[in-house]
């Protein structure tokens, strides 16, 4: 299992997409958004957590389609299958690597992308450990969705369509928490939704994309 | 009856030829009661005091939202039945129920919209209810363009029943999140009528005419589409079949 | 015997509109698939029996 994880994030480095798309796409987003609405810093830091959530979602959301699609052409995903371990650890690897290369380094960047949408002080940390706590929750789905669709062609705009409403209890926990982080607000209600779905999908979700998996390698 | 009697509906053949008959009956049972209703509504009940007249989309919008959850819940059940038994019958009911459900979402978010306007002053507000239908409908979306995308019978039939026991899930969910970011936006703000509990009995008799005749519409169609399901699901195996011979 | 709908008449008229319009293409929809449907595989049932 360790094995197949630190094959899976030597991949993801060598090809250079993991780590530096999904960031460069973070901030890209996080830059045209002052373009969108005006650089009135007050507006800004009001919808920054916002924003900076939906630009980790989305920039999750883009790399999705690698998870399964390299392994699945070159057939080592049929190997994988006959190999001794379950399924469900298969999809739990995949899960973290893609996480440890995109969702881990979002969470890393985002005090430094809120600075430039000017967020308030108070909103680092809760918008940091709400980050921490629901990009977990954003892998295990998008590696679900990814499962569904890997033996199609043109599975991409499939995917984002079968897996962005799947994110929204995660979107709506975890930017009401920064939010409420930024107003200064008790953000314990959804810090503890935040983290029961994660857990939840973290041990649940997996069983799905197995099966799902497996239908697919029939 | 016996129950087991049941499973024999799930033979392609034999749901052929039953629904052959059933059909017309349920036909002609959901125009009767959808004209029935919506006339009676329409014509011959009297104005809200708050609402004024449009008070009468009620006889759209509330069966509409009923069918839109029941039909989902629906599709649950034979996606369940297709998962634990197999019947090909079961899963092509589901994708046959797909788009009724999603048209009957669409009815209620635009008769939602419709009545809106005039009461609340507005087309459309982040309400729980309403931003709940609009994530109902994406899952709609997303569960037939599955089935679209995937050419195997069999394997679209295993991936959807999944989606939709996990959608269900996450819908579900989506519900209780979207009340909690609602109430966190404005507190304790409610924009929707509690509908059922202040519906007089004037308005209420000719409602459940409506439901009752959403519900055997639906059911008619269903078996149709189910039918066109089964046939077409043979028809790809004959040629199938022809292209191997 | 049109009821007066007062101020609201577009409103109701609209949504009613809407809604039957929606049911009956659905409906159609399904009418015209089924009978496609059906014709096609008749075809190819027949073609099966002539060949087998």
């Amino acid at each position: 299992m360790i094995a197949l994880l630190t094959r899976d994030l030597k991949l993801a480095m060598r090809a250079g997409g993991g780590f530096g798309l999904g960031l460069a796409f973070f901030l890209i987003v996080v830059t045209l958004v002052p373009f969108g609405v005006g650089p009135q810093s007050d507006l800004l830091s009001k919808i920054a957590p916002g924003i900076l959530w939906l630009g980790a979602l989305l920039a999750c959301l883009l790399s999705l389609d690698r998870v399964f699609a390299l392994d699945w052409e070159d057939g080592s995903l049929d190997l994988l299958a006959t190999s001794p371990l379950p399924m469900e650890g298969i999809v739990t690897i995949k899960a973290l690597a893609h996480w440890l290369t995109t969702g881990l380094p979002l969470v890393l960047a985002a005090p430094l992308f809120g600075l430039l949408l000017s967020l308030p002080t108070p909103g680092y940390a809760p918008l940091v450990l709400s980050l921490l706590l629901g990009t977990p929750a954003l892998s295990v789905i998008g590696t679900f969705g990814a499962a569904l669709t890997v033996g199609l062609k043109r599975g991409g705009l499939l995917l984002s369509l079968l897996v962005l409403p799947l994110y929204v209890p995660t979107l709506i926990f975890g930017a009401e928490m920064a939010r409420r982080g930024v107003e200064g607000l008790d953000t314990t209600t959804p810090l503890l939704m935040l983290a029961g779905i994660t857990c939840g999908t973290i041990a649940l979700l997996p069983f799905a994309s197995a099966a799902v998996l497996k239908v697919n390698l029939r | 009856m016996n129950l087991n009697a049941l499973w024999q509906y799930a033979n392609p053949k034999k749901f052929i030829q039953t629904t052959e008959k059933v059909l017309p009956l349920f036909s002609v049972l959901a125009v009767v009661c959808l004209v029935v209703g919506l006339i009676w509504g329409f014509f011959f009940t009297p104005e809200d005091y708050r609402q004024g007249s449009t008070v009468k989309i009620i006889y759209l919008h509330v069966p509409a939202a009923l069918m839109a959850i029941n039909v989902w819940l629906m599709m649950l059940v034979t996606s369940l039945i297709w998962i634990v038994r197999r019947h090909h019958v079961s899963a092509l009911a589901a994708r046959a129920a797909a788009p009724i459900g999603a048209v009957m979402t669409v009815i209620a978010l635009a008769t939602g919209a419709i009545w809106g306007q005039p009461m609340w002053g507005t087309w459309w507000a982040w309400d729980p209810r309403l931003t709940s239908f609009l994530i109902l409908f994406l899952f709609y979306l997303g569960y037939i363009a599955l089935w679209e995308a995937i050419e195997n019978d069999d394997t679209a039939a295993d991936l959807t029943s999944i989606l939709c026991l996990v959608g269900s899930v996450f819908a579900l969910l989506s519900r209780y999140a979207v009340n909690f970011w609602n109430q966190g936006l404005h507190q304790g703000a409610s924009l929707s009528l509690d509908k059922e509990e202040n519906v007089a009995d004037v308005f209420w008799y000719p409602l459940l005419v409506c439901i009752a005749g959403f519900v055997l519409f639906f059911i008619a169609l269903v078996l149709l589409r189910t039918r066109t399901e089964i046939r077409a699901r043979r028809m790809r195996a004959l040629l199938a079949r022809e292209r191997m011979g | 015997m049109m009821p007066d709908l007062g101020k609201y008449a577009e409103a109701v008229l609209s949504s009613y509109a809407v809604s039957l319009a929606l049911l009956i293409v659905l409906v159609w929809l399904s009418l015209r698939r089924s009978a496609k449907v059906a014709k096609q595989l008749e075809d190819i049932e027949q073609k099966a029996r002539k060949n087998g």
